[in-house]
């Protein structure tokens, strides 16, 4: 997981970029059977182990997410703490500071 | 938090250890940890009705029931005109509306319209992206949860190359 955070007066904007394949559960293997469904479900952010942010994913979501959004407040060398779990159960956390 | 719930915690947590050790063992250096149960990360779960919903209508309806849309200029959608790529369609989604609780994403012609929503807070800023699929030329709505009114805005995205491919 790629995560970027720089602060801009007083606004924090966080952007990631996760590794996922975001399987949808329609799409077919060579053989044409179907592969399962296996995508990200919730991805969560915490600020200085505050959370900041909070998203509930579909399969809709292009393979390798992109997300981004900004805070309030931040300062440089504040540590940004992103977690995702799929549906499997799966999950990852990843951490920055803020430049 | 409840005291009792952090205790359930930390014994989730320990379980987690325990499995993700098994699981590591078996996944090698693979850093992903699959547990058995699925964490919960924040205060709303994940809304299966809304995301399984085969329609545009079923899907808001799961994700804001009871209440009404008011189609609003005061929300800034982003988005291409025409997508070359179904599979990666970036998408934005800002507004000056005050005390912005949730923003949502739907596809209209996607097979399951609801792409994401994303939950607010007082300290952010309502200003999120993010890339997303889109199987065919559809309408993309953004709908913003403010003041208890649901604020709607949407435009046609023409896609070239479907992205839920298979």
């Amino acid at each position: 997981m790629k995560i970027k955070a720089k602060v801009k007066k007083d606004i924090t904007k966080v952007k990631m970029l996760i590794k996922h394949d975001m399987e949808t559960g329609r799409r077919k293997d060579q053989d044409g059977n179907i592969i399962p469904g296996l995508y990200i479900t919730e991805v969560s952010a915490s600020h200085n182990d505050q959370p900041v942010f909070y998203a509930e994913v579909g399969q809709a979501v292009s393979k390798d997410p992109y997300m981004a959004f900004s805070f309030k407040g931040g300062a440089a060398g504040d540590k940004i703490s992103i977690t995702w779990v799929d549906s499997s159960g799966a999950t990852e956390t990843g951490e920055a500071a803020i430049k | 938090m409840l005291v009792g719930d952090d205790m359930n915690l930390s014994e989730k947590n320990m379980k987690m250890d325990r499995r993700g050790f098994l699981s590591n063992l078996l996944k090698g250096a693979a850093c992903i940890v699959t547990v058995a149960s699925l964490p919960r990360l924040a205060l709303a779960a994940w809304n299966e009705k809304a995301f399984k919903a085969e329609t545009l209508e079923g899907a808001l309806s799961s994700k804001y029931p009871g209440l009404e849309f008011v189609d609003s200029s005061a929300i800034k959608l982003k988005a291409p005109a025409i997508a070359e790529n179904g599979a990666v369609v970036p998408v934005g989604v800002k507004t000056d509306l005050p005390d912005v609780k949730t923003i949502s994403l739907f596809v209209e012609k996607n097979p399951s319209p609801l792409a994401a929503t994303f939950h607010l807070t007082p300290i952010n800023v309502a200003d999120v992206s993010i890339r997303i699929r889109m199987g065919e030329t559809s309408n993309l709505i953004a709908v913003v949860e403010s003041g208890g009114k649901l604020h709607r805005v949407q435009q046609e995205v023409k896609v070239t190359i479907g992205g839920c491919g298979g």
